[in-house]
C-alpha cells in the first residue's frame, strides 16, 4: 500500500501542485535548468526502493590522433532477494602510453587482468548474498589484480606502460586502484568537484615539491611524463585507498584527454546539465572534441541510487 | 632488459678440461606482437655490443650472445657474489658506513670511466642497489647494460631509469653524466637508510636525512650524499671523479672503520602524578570518569568511586570476583561487570545495589548501553541484552565461544568478537545479521568511523570491515597478535600488539604511518586527546606520543604491567596499573 501510493507519487510527482511553477518548464526542450533536474533528482530517490549502481561510458579517439590507446570497462550488477541486496561494480580507465610503444597492447592487457582477475574473486557471491563474507579485503584484492596486470604486461608488451584508475564498488564502500595520471573524481550535485586520486606525474610532483606554481603546471612542457605505471619498473607501489561512495553524488574516472583538455567548470556543468549519465558522458566526449581532442577521450560516470 | 628475462650458472665447454664458469643471461620474448618482438629482441642486441666494448674490473666482460627462435642468451662473466639490494635486505639494522663507502669509491670510478668513454661518454642509467653486485672479494661488479642505450622520447614520454633512483631531469628525457651521479647518491642513501625509494615519492631524499634515520652515518658522508642529491644538476659534482674524490676524503678522515655507538634510548622523565590511589589488588581495567568522579574495578573485587580532581575514597562496592570490565554510566547509575559471573547495577551517588543480572560465566566484557538495553559479554558464550528498567533479559545471542569483547552499537546492530575469531553483526532484536570469522580469537573491542569497523585479533591482524555488509575493505598486518582495542582520529587508526609496538595505519589506505616500540607488549589501547596519543605497555610505562609522528613526549613508569586504557579528561590522565594503583597524571 504504502510502496504502491509511493510509486504513484513517484511515477506522477511532476504533476503535482508542489511543482506547478517546474511543469512549464517541463515542457520547454533540453538542455533543462538546474531547477528542472533538482526536481527530477528530488523525484528519482523515491522510485528506487532498490539501492543499485548505474554506469555510462563514453570514449572518443580524439581529433589529432589515429590510434586508441585509452582502454575502459564499465561493468554494474544488481542482486537482490530475501537475504538483502549488493551492489556491485568495476570501472576501469587505463591509458596506454604514445606512441611505438604498444600503448594500447598495454591498456587493454590492463583491463582485461584486473578485471579477470577481480570477477575470479567475487564470482562464488555475485549470485548470492551470504552472511558470511570474504577473508580477503578488497585492498589485497585490488593489489593482487594490479600486480597480475603488471606481470601480464611486462610478457605481453614489455617496455610499453599504462595508466591505471580502478574502481571497485562494493556496497557502498569504493576500492580505489590507481596508477599514473588518469583520474577519479567525486562530483556533488551542488556543483563541488573533488579529485580522489593523485597523478603520479612529473608536473604533479614538481608542483607538490614547490618548484613551479600550479601556472606553471598547465603550461609546462612536460606534462606528459608520469613517474609510475604499469608495466614499467620491477617494484610498482598503487595507490589503492577505500572511500564511501558519494550520496548523492557521482563518481566519474577519465583520462587526461578530458580532464586535461576541458576546464572544471565544463566538466561539471556537462554532467549536473544532463537529463542522464549516457548524456552526460556524450557531452563530456564532444567538449573534449570541441577543445580540440588533442588525445584519446575516456570517461565513465557512476552513480548509486536508493 | 624489457622482457621477462632468467640468469643460468653455466659452464664454458670450450674449456673441457677446466672448469670455467660463465652467466647465461636468457630473455623470453614472450610478446604476441610481432613488431614488439622485433623491438626487444634489437634492444637485446644493443646491450651485447656495448658491454663488447668496454673494459672495466667493474663491468663484468661478455663472451658471447645469440637469439634461439623466442629466446635471447647473453653469455657474460660469471661473478661470485650477491647484489646490493639482497645485501641490505638481509643485513639486520645498518651496514657499517665504512662498507658502504667503499662500494661507493668503487661505483664511482667505474662510472667515471664510462662518462669518459669514447666516441660518446656511456651514461649507465640505471645505478641502483639491484644493478650492483658485490663479488667474493668485496668488490662491485655493475650489472644490467639493458638500459644504457639512446633515450627514446615518446609521445608520452618513455620512462627510462628507476622510478625512486632518477633525478628529475631524466623524467624529461635528459640523460646526462649528471643523471649517473643523482642515481649514485640514490643507492648510497638506501644503503645507508635501508629506505627503498622506489616505495617513496620521486626526490623526496631530503625528507628523510640520513643521520635522522641512521645516527651512525658520519655528517661528511651525509653531505657528500647531499651533494650528490642535489634538484639542480648544477649543484651538483660536477664528475664522477668528483664525488669519488669527495668519497675518499671522508675515508680517510673517519678512517673508514670507525664505528659510532647507537645513542640511548630517550630518558625517562621525572614527571610526578597529581594524585595516586592504592587499591589491594591489580587494576587490569580502564576508569570511567562522570561528573567529577572516577569509577574503576580491580582485582580485590571492588569498584571504586574517587574523587577525580584529589583521588579521595568516596565508596567501594564490593562484588564476588575480579573486576576487569569498564564501568559504564546511565541515569544515575554505574553498570559493571565481574568475574562473579554478573552485571552490577549500582548508584553512581551512594555506590548501594540497584540491580544484578546473572550470567553462566564470569564477565570480562564491558557493558554498552544503548537503546533502553545493556550490551554485555560472558564467559557463558552468549551476547547478553538486558532491560534498563526491568533489569531482565531482553534476549541473548549465541556465540561461538567467551565474548570477551566489548559489543560496539552503530546502525541499528551490534558488533561483537569472540575468542574463536567469530565476529557477529547482530540487529536489536538478537538475530544475526552478517558474520565474519577471524583466525584466532577476537578479545579487541570495535571501534566503529564513518561506516567502518576496526578491531584487532589474536591472528595479528587489524581488520577493517564495512558495517553495514561485513566485507573486509582491509587488513593490516601486526607483528605480533593483538588484544588491543583500535583508536580512530582523523585519518589514522591507532593499536597496540603483542610484539610491543603501538601503530598508527592510515584508515583509507591501510599504510602504515609510524610504530613506536614500547618493552614489553601493548594489550590496551590508545586515546587520544588534543595532539597526543597516551597508551599503556605491560612494560609498566604509560607513554605519551605527538600522535601524527609517534614521536615520544614524554614517559611515566608504574611498578607493574600497564593493560588497561588511560582516560583523560580536561587534561588530565587516569591510568590503572597491576601495581594495585590509579594514577592521575597531567596530560
Amino acid at each position: 500500500m504504502n510502496k504502491l501510493s509511493r510509486w504513484l507519487s513517484g511515477l506522477f510527482g511532476n504533476q503535482q501542485p508542489s511543482s506547478s511553477s517546474t511543469t512549464q518548464e517541463i515542457a520547454n526542450t533540453a538542455p533543462l535548468t538546474e531547477q528542472q533536474l533538482q526536481s527530477i533528482v528530488a523525484n528519482q530517490n523515491p522510485r528506487f526502493d532498490l539501492q543499485q549502481l548505474i554506469s555510462a561510458g563514453g570514449q572518443s579517439v580524439g581529433k589529432q590522433r589515429d590510434l586508441n590507446e585509452d582502454s575502459l570497462l564499465a561493468m554494474t550488477t544488481t542482486m537482490a532477494g530475501n537475504s538483502g541486496n549488493l551492489p556491485f561494480g568495476l570501472y576501469i580507465i587505463a591509458d596506454g602510453m604514445g606512441g611505438h610503444q604498444f600503448g594500447e597492447v598495454a591498456s587493454n592487457a590492463a583491463i582485461r587482468t584486473v578485471a579477470g582477475y577481480v570477477l575470479r574473486k567475487f564470482h562464488p557471491y555475485l549470485f548470492h548474498v551470504k552472511t558470511d563474507t570474504m577473508d580477503e579485503s578488497f585492498q589485497e584484492i585490488m593489489q593482487a589484480a594490479v600486480t597480475d596486470a603488471q606481470r601480464a604486461i611486462q610478457r605481453e608488451a614489455p617496455g610499453s606502460g599504462t595508466t591505471l584508475t580502478a574502481a571497485l564498488v562494493v556496497g557502498q564502500q569504493i576500492t580505489i586502484a590507481h596508477v599514473g595520471d588518469s583520474r577519479a573524481y567525486f562530483i556533488y550535485p551542488d556543483g563541488r568537484l573533488e579529485p580522489i586520486t593523485r597523478d603520479h606525474s612529473l608536473v604533479k610532483r614538481l608542483e607538490e615539491l614547490g618548484h613551479i606554481t600550479p601556472d606553471e603546471a598547465a603550461n609546462y612542457p612536460h606534462r606528459n611524463v608520469l613517474y609510475r605505471a604499469l608495466g614499467q619498473g620491477e617494484i610498482l607501489d598503487p595507490d589503492i585507498f577505500t572511500i564511501g561512495f558519494p550520496q548523492p553524488g557521482y563518481l566519474m574516472i577519465c583520462s587526461d584527454g578530458l580532464w586535461g583538455v576541458v576546464a572544471e567548470q565544463d566538466l561539471i556543468k556537462a554532467i549536473i546539465e544532463s537529463p542522464n549519465l549516457q548524456r552526460a558522458c556524450q557531452n563530456l566526449v564532444s567538449a573534449a572534441n570541441t577543445a580540440g581532442g588533442p588525445d584519446n577521450i575516456s570517461v565513465v560516470l557512476v552513480q548509486l541510487i536508493g | 632488459m624489457g622482457g621477462m628475462g632468467s640468469v643460468y650458472r653455466a659452464r664454458d665447454m670450450h674449456f673441457p678440461s677446466v672448469t670455467k664458469l660463465v652467466a647465461v643471461k636468457e630473455m623470453i620474448n614472450s610478446a604476441p606482437d610481432p613488431l614488439v618482438r622485433e623491438t626487444i629482441v634489437q634492444n637485446f642486441e644493443r646491450e651485447a655490443n656495448l658491454l663488447a666494448t668496454l673494459q672495466h674490473p667493474s663491468i663484468p666482460r661478455i663472451s658471447d650472445y645469440f637469439t634461439v627462435e623466442s629466446r635471447s642468451y647473453l653469455v657474460l662473466e660469471f661473478i661470485h657474489g650477491k647484489d646490493m639490494e639482497a645485501i641490505i635486505n638481509e643485513t639486520s639494522g645498518f651496514l657499517p658506513e665504512s662498507q658502504v663507502l667503499t662500494w661507493a669509491i668503487e661505483l664511482c670510478d667505474v662510472l667515471d670511466y664510462l662518462h669518459k668513454h669514447k666516441p660518446d661518454p656511456i651514461i649507465f642509467r640505471d645505478m641502483k642497489p639491484s644493478n650492483v653486485m658485490i663479488n667474493q672479494n668485496g668488490d662491485v661488479i655493475l650489472v644490467d647494460f639493458g638500459i644504457a642505450k639512446t633515450f627514446q622520447s615518446g609521445i608520452r614520454g618513455t620512462m627510462i631509469g628507476t622510478e625512486g633512483y632518477s633525478p628529475p631531469e631524466q623524467y624529461r628525457g635528459e640523460a646526462t653524466p649528471s643523471a649517473d651521479i643523482y642515481a649514485m647518491g640514490a643507492t648510497i642513501h638506501h644503503a645507508l637508510t635501508r629506505r627503498d625509494p622506489r616505495l617513496e615519492p620521486p626526490f623526496s631524499f631530503s625528507e628523510r636525512p640520513i643521520r635522522r634515520i641512521n645516527s651512525a652515518v658520519s655528517p661528511d658522508l651525509e653531505t657528500v650524499v647531499n651533494m650528490a642529491l642535489e634538484y639542480n644538476t648544477e649543484s651538483r659534482f660536477r664528475t664522477a671523479a668528483d664525488m669519488k674524490q669527495a668519497l675518499t676524503a671522508v675515508a680517510r678522515k673517519t678512517g673508514a672503520l670507525v664505528r659510532s655507538p647507537h645513542t640511548g634510548p630517550v630518558q625517562s622523565t621525572g614527571i610526578k602524578p597529581l594524585w595516586s590511589f592504592k587499591c589491594e589488588d591489580e587494576i587490569r581495567g580502564t576508569p570511567t570518569l562522570s561528573q567529577g568522579t572516577l569509577y574503576i574495578g580491580s582485582y580485590d573485587n571492588n569498584l571504586y568511586a574517587l574523587d577525580a580532581a584529589e583521588g579521595k575514597f568516596q565508596w567501594k562496592y564490593p562484588t564476588d570476583g575480579g573486576i576487569v570490565s569498564r564501568p559504564a554510566l546511565f541515569e544515575g547509575n554505574v553498570y559493571v561487570g565481574s568475574e562473579d559471573k554478573r552485571l552490577h547495577v549500582v548508584s553512581a551517588r551512594s555506590g548501594k545495589v540497584v540491580w544484578t543480572y546473572f550470567t553462566n560465566g564470569p564477565i570480562r566484557s564491558s557493558p554498552r548501553i544503548a537503546e533502553g538495553h545493556v550490551f554485555i559479554g560472558s564467559d557463558d558464550s552468549h551476547l547478553h541484552a538486558v532491560n534498563l528498567n526491568s533489569g531482565r533479559m531482553a534476549w541473548r545471542f549465541e556465540a561461538a565461544d567467551f565474548v570477551r569483547s566489548t559489543p560496539f552499537v552503530m546502525n541499528d546492530l551490534v558488533y561483537v568478537g569472540c575468542e574463536t575469531g567469530d565476529y557477529y553483526a547482530v540487529d536489536f532484536r538478537g538475530e544475526l545479521k552478517w558474520r565474519f570469522h577471524a583466525k584466532r580469537a577476537i578479545t579487541s573491542s570495535t571501534t566503529g568511523a564513518g561506516q567502518l569497523l576496526y578491531f584487532s585479533s589474536m591472528d595479528g591482524t587489524l581488520y577493517s570491515l564495512d558495517s553495514r555488509n561485513g566485507w573486509v575493505i582491509w587488513r593490516f598486518r601486526l607483528g605480533k597478535a593483538s588484544i588491543s582495542t583500535p583508536c580512530v582520529m582523523d585519518d589514522f587508526v591507532f593499536v597496540g600488539a603483542a610484539d610491543g609496538f603501538i601503530y598508527a595505519v592510515e584508515t583509507k589506505s591501510s599504510k602504515e604511518v609510524w610504530r613506536f616500540r614500547t618493552e614489553h607488549q601493548v594489550n590496551g589501547s590508545p586515546v587520544v586527546y588534543k595532539d597526543s596519543l597516551y597508551c599503556g605497555s605491560v612494560d609498566g610505562t604509560l607513554y605519551c606520543l605527538e600522535y601524527r609522528t609517534g614521536r615520544l613526549r614524554w614517559k611515566f613508569g608504574t611498578q607493574g604491567a600497564i593493560t588497561g586504557t588511560p582516560l583523560v579528561y580536561d587534561d588530565i590522565v587516569y591510568i590503572g596499573s597491576t601495581d594495585h594503583q590509579v594514577y592521575a597524571l597531567l596530560a
